[in-house]
């Protein structure tokens, strides 16, 4: 098993080499003059010079490359032109909330795609099959930015059952002592249910919306892996031998059924990262999306810049996730490695 | 054998064309549907600046903000711009870009797979690492990235979703060209004396092109989605230029006040556009390569 994990780690070297690379050469491809961009519209000619030269960009491009993967080693991503604050601390402070949202929508969306999967597999071509199937269709055409805005019209305006999508809390609550950083966990920490509660109410509109969007992929492989397995050998000889429905369905086909489904996961999560940056901005969300968004806007391109580092570094650390909690599931991808 | 689908002889072009299409669509009502829809959002993006009851940049403060009613089908947004007339006039742009990063992602990636999977070696482990490197980026998160570096127009806007889409299509050539990279016609080809470019050209492409097709209809959904996320984001297309993404973001703003009609239509026109590609391409799928069918 160590020896999976280290050949895996191995692995993802190479994917991280390309990510600084690209990210670096993103920079470089600016329109206009760097120096001039970070020195801001007002510098005079002095100024853009001195820039030049604290930046660097009076070197060669390899020299330049080699001072930025040395700033990325200590932790320096720049500073950001509209804040004047450092980018890494920034997007430190706004991660644990991006880092919540996503989570609790992937949850969402497992929670709901999986028992329909399941199902739609144990009856094929009935009503829940079909159910499924438009499911599994709509989810993938629908713009999550969309989806967003009529759950907030539908359960904010209308019903009036959810607070109003201005971000992590509402303004009358004090956000719970910082511990992990996920209000949630925090709130609960403290003791304080109240807190607790409006927080959640404020999460499930942005974590529903990114589980609607996630869920197709999710309902689609695990009824299509749940076929495969339920019309399998081994789970004709459970049955055969007067095991209960219930028993085959969950002790035997269901654990062999979800390994195509892990895999998937990589997948889901390079959809739910992009689609956090757009439901981010419908919830005004103080996440490292809509600080990229803002900064964007600004054309302050340093905390851009750290944002797609950030996001493709975690992209990155959860697919090597991903690969080891499938050796821990399939004892035969450990014999391989 | 007199019931199969063939064209009578002398029966040609137009004609011949007409039959197989008609055949095809009487296979599956679905695919025939889809069909349908594309050839709506072709005409209304040809023709939909020209047919629209009202001029999309037009305002009209005096009837800002009215709810759908006759004379406005979509009812009128801030500025009492006609929604319906903006959303139809859209339809031109948001398909300019799907149709055109898709058509460059095909020549990009499906020309580097094809090479990959046909020379092997360096070109193989070249276009591989790039396409590697690609896919260690969140899709979406570096789309922002290439176009905030190359400059917010709508041209970056295409680039973006094709550079995005580059593996998927890479891997794809690669793998139908490496297949084929030894199979009897090719050393048939190379025994009577082709060079490797010729045979690439003549024999390779045309058999991996069908393949690519179908994948370009498949993504043709997810480049209209991800371009309009981007301008939604207020990335590439300006306001006023009518498009649905960035409708949607001027329209979100009324939705927390009850005006639901300003970001509902462009979002449901876009949703309508994604849906109908999505079904296009699994039908074109199920056509070309039955195996694949779910």
């Amino acid at each position: 098993m160590l020896l999976l994990i280290l050949k895996r780690l191995a692995m993802a070297i190479p994917s991280l080499i390309g990510v600084v690379i690209v990210t670096f050469l993103l920079t470089r491809a600016l329109p206009g003059d760097p120096a001039a961009y970070f020195a801001g519209p007002a510098a005079t000619p002095q100024a853009i010079e001195q820039v030049r030269v604290k930046l660097g960009l009076d070197r060669p491009l390899l020299a330049q490359f080699g001072r930025y993967v040395v700033d990325l080693a200590h932790g320096n991503l720049g500073t950001s032109l509209t804040t004047g604050q450092p980018v890494a601390a920034e997007l430190q402070s706004r991660l644990p909330a991006s880092a919540e949202l996503t989570l609790l929508g992937l949850l969402v969306s497992v929670a709901i795609a999986v028992p329909l999967g399941i199902l739609a597999a144990t009856r094929p071509n009935s009503l829940i099959d079909h159910a499924c199937r438009i499911v599994a269709t709509l989810g993938v055409s629908l713009p999550v930015f969309f989806t967003g805005l009529i759950l907030v019209y539908v359960f904010y305006y209308l019903l009036g059952w959810a607070p109003a999508p201005l971000g992590r809390l509402d303004v009358f609550y004090s956000p719970p002592p910082q511990v992990t950083g996920f209000y949630l966990i925090d709130s609960l920490i403290a003791g304080d249910l109240e807190t607790f509660m409006a927080a959640l109410k404020q999460l499930i509109l942005p974590a529903l919306t990114l589980g609607i969007f996630s869920l197709a992929p999710i309902a689609r492989m695990t009824r299509a892996s749940m076929l495969a397995v339920l019309s399998s050998d081994f789970v004709r000889t459970a049955r055969a031998s007067g095991l209960s429905a219930y028993t085959v369905i969950i002790a035997y086909a269901f654990r062999n059924a979800m390994l195509p489904v892990v895999t998937t996961l990589g997948m889901v999560f390079s959809f739910l990262l992009g689609a956090n940056v757009l439901v981010e901005k419908v919830f005004a969300w103080p996440g490292i999306g809509s600080y990229a968004v803002e900064a964007l806007l600004a054309s302050d391109f340093a905390p851009v810049q750290g944002f797609v580092l950030t996001m493709a570094i975690m992209y990155v650390a959860l697919n090597l996730t991903i690969d080891i909690l499938y050796g821990l599931i399939d004892p035969r991808v450990r014999l391989e490695a | 054998m007199t019931d199969i689908a063939v064209a009578p002889r002398g029966e040609r072009g137009l004609a011949a064309l007409y039959r197989h299409a008609r055949y095809v669509i009487g296979e599956n009502s679905v695919t025939g549907f889809a069909f349908a829809l594309f050839v709506l959002i072709v005409l209304a993006a040809l023709f939909g600046p020209q047919i629209v009851p009202y001029d999309p940049l037009q305002s009209n403060t005096t009837a800002a903000l009215k709810p759908p009613n006759l004379h406005h089908w979509f009812g009128t947004d801030q500025l009492g711009r006609d929604v319906f007339s903006r959303v139809v006039a859209a339809t031109r742009l948001d398909f300019f870009i799907a149709v055109a990063s898709v058509a460059l992602v095909f020549l990009m990636g499906g020309l580097a797979g094809v090479a990959a999977g046909f020379f092997g070696g360096w070109t193989d482990r070249i276009v591989g690492r790039i396409a590697d490197t690609i896919m260690a980026f969140p899709l979406f998160v570096l789309a922002m990235g290439i176009v905030a570096a190359l400059g917010n127009t709508v041209q970056n806007i295409v680039i973006a979703t094709a550079i995005v889409n580059f593996p998927l299509y890479a891997r794809i050539a690669r793998a139908e060209a490496h297949v084929r990279r030894d199979a009897g016609f090719v050393e048939a080809a190379r025994l009577s004396g082709n060079s490797n470019w010729r045979i690439l050209a003549l024999q390779i492409l045309p058999n991996v092109f069908p393949i690519l097709v179908v994948q370009m209809s498949l993504t043709m959904g997810y480049a209209i989605l991800n371009a309009a996320g981007l301008s939604f984001i207020g990335l590439g297309v300006r306001p006023p230029t009518p498009e649905w993404g960035i409708m949607v973001a001027e329209g979100a703003a009324f939705m927390v006040s009850g005006e639901w009609w300003n970001a509902f239509f462009p979002g449901a026109a876009l949703m309508v556009a994604v849906f109908c590609f999505n079904l296009l391409g699994d039908g074109l799928r199920d056509m070309v390569d039955p195996r694949r069918r779910t």
